[in-house]
């Protein structure tokens, strides 16, 4: 691993603060320039975890929150790599996921919407990347639903991502979406990514090759955090 | 050697439900092991023991009711529970320095038990005054927003801050710097967040 800062963000990926279309950023989206600064140890250092702070079941949402029955839905395996700007896996990173049921509600105080909760299922886990970047975990397919913004706008399915890499700046939260989801072009939280390709690749494939016979169908998720630039020159240390 | 080949996944909101796979127990999941949480000072960890709270709010003043705080610190020495750290100080085993908390969902109020950070070295060894590294994030935020919490004690460390001195309004610095008062004998920081407005706070590109 290299040692020096990090890339700058590149944020004609990332959606803008302020997006109309999606209401809710309307009033809460900064208005000033961010204020850039360069990368110090407060930056390059961060939250570092392990094995030790995950439970066994945190990657099986078919069965971490099951009370007497499989919670209803398709039944699938999300798997993927978390690699850096390098190109190079991240290993150790800690990814929190979480999701509606099948019918499109989540198990939350907040949310009414009119679709059945599902006892069996809880809708959220955590999983840890190998030395090779690598993630899995299993759940039901989550299903879309509607959400107060313009009056008809409906969410496509959809699994929150939460990451962390090795320092606060490569703290990421995203979303992952289905392919070929009839709703992707009609959600304004999606479409406010301007870059096509950035766009394209929050949506997971079909991956039949990691799919179980008989038993579940896999997509394939690959998450890239920001990466280190080669430090070339040493006799001023960055950041030190 | 190392090249750029790669792009950074696009963010995407938190959205409203952002307790469930971060803090489930507020979204009324039973809580899990590990849990990282608002507690930052086990028994034993050393320094002065601080409470930092404060609201969210939005361009209208309105609270923001369902929003998530992270913060990252030193320790009371100045140093980072981090492999990168290369300074020679002690890692205090009662604290890491993350914390998590999210917004009540009444009152707006989130709140973190911690200890003050001394200070870290910056750029170029020039001494950092002692900050709180915050990420906030909320549904209506699309990126998590990265700003640094001061102290109001530490005015002499805040004026040559190298961070704090590249804004030039003054008015601006001051939504950096969180109020120290005393409340029933705990040391209680008030630091309040505005998304946008007159006072809105100075977020980061990092």
């Amino acid at each position: 691993m290299s040692n020096g800062v990090f890339y700058e963000r590149d944020r004609g990926i990332h959606p803008p603060a302020y997006f109309p279309d999606y209401k809710t950023t309307v009033l809460r989206s900064p208005r000033r320039a961010l204020l850039s600064l360069q990368q110090s140890l407060s930056e390059l250092t961060g939250p570092v975890f392990g094995n030790g702070d995950l439970d066994p079941l945190d990657n099986d949402l078919l069965l971490n929150y099951r009370v007497d029955n499989d919670p209803i839905g398709e039944r699938i395996v999300v798997h993927g790599r978390v690699l850096d700007e390098n190109g190079r896996p991240v290993p150790g990173a800690l990814l929190e996921f979480w999701q509606a049921n099948a019918g499109g509600r989540y198990r939350h105080v907040k949310d009414h919407y009119v679709a059945a909760l599902d006892p069996n299922f809880g809708g959220c886990g955590r999983a840890l990347t190998d030395a090779n970047g690598w993630y899995h975990f299993r759940t039901i397919r989550p299903g879309p639903y509607p959400w107060r913004n313009r009056i008809n706008d409906w969410r496509p399915a959809h699994i929150h991502f939460s990451v962390f890499g090795r320092s606060f700046v490569s703290r990421l939260i995203t979303q992952m979406y289905f392919e070929g989801d009839p709703l992707l072009p009609l959600c304004p939280i999606y479409q406010a990514i301007p870059d096509a390709g950035a766009r394209a690749r929050l949506v997971a494939p079909l991956d039949l090759e990691a799919a179980i016979p008989l038993d579940s169908l896999a997509y394939r998720f690959d998450i890239v955090l920001r990466g280190r630039k080669q430090t070339y020159f040493e006799n001023r240390p960055e950041g030190f | 050697m190392t090249t750029k080949v790669l792009q950074e996944s696009a963010s995407q909101t938190a959205g409203p439900y952002l307790h469930i796979g971060m803090m489930p127990a507020a979204a009324g999941l039973e809580r899990r092991r590990n849990q990282p949480g608002n507690v930052l000072a086990r028994a034993g960890a050393l320094g002065e023991r601080i409470r930092i709270e404060g609201v969210v709010y939005d361009g209208e003043g309105c609270v923001v009711r369902d929003a998530m705080i992270e913060i990252w610190q030193a320790n009371a020495e100045g140093k980072y529970d981090h492999p990168d750290d290369p300074q020679q100080k002690a890692v205090d085993p009662n604290f890491n320095g993350f914390g998590r908390a999210v917004s009540d969902f009444g009152t707006g109020l989130w709140w973190f038990d911690t200890i003050k950070p001394g200070v870290v070295p910056g750029r170029h060894k020039r001494p950092m005054a002692p900050h709180v590294n915050v990420l906030v994030f909320a549904r209506g935020v699309n990126v998590g927003l990265q700003t640094r919490l001061y102290f109001s004690d530490e005015a002499a460390a805040n004026a040559a801050d190298p961070v704090i001195n590249l804004i030039e309004l003054a008015p601006r610095r001051e939504t950096l710097v969180a109020q120290r008062s005393e409340r029933d004998g705990q040391v209680v920081y008030r630091f309040d967040i505005h998304l946008q407005g007159d006072r809105e706070t100075v977020f980061f590109d990092i």
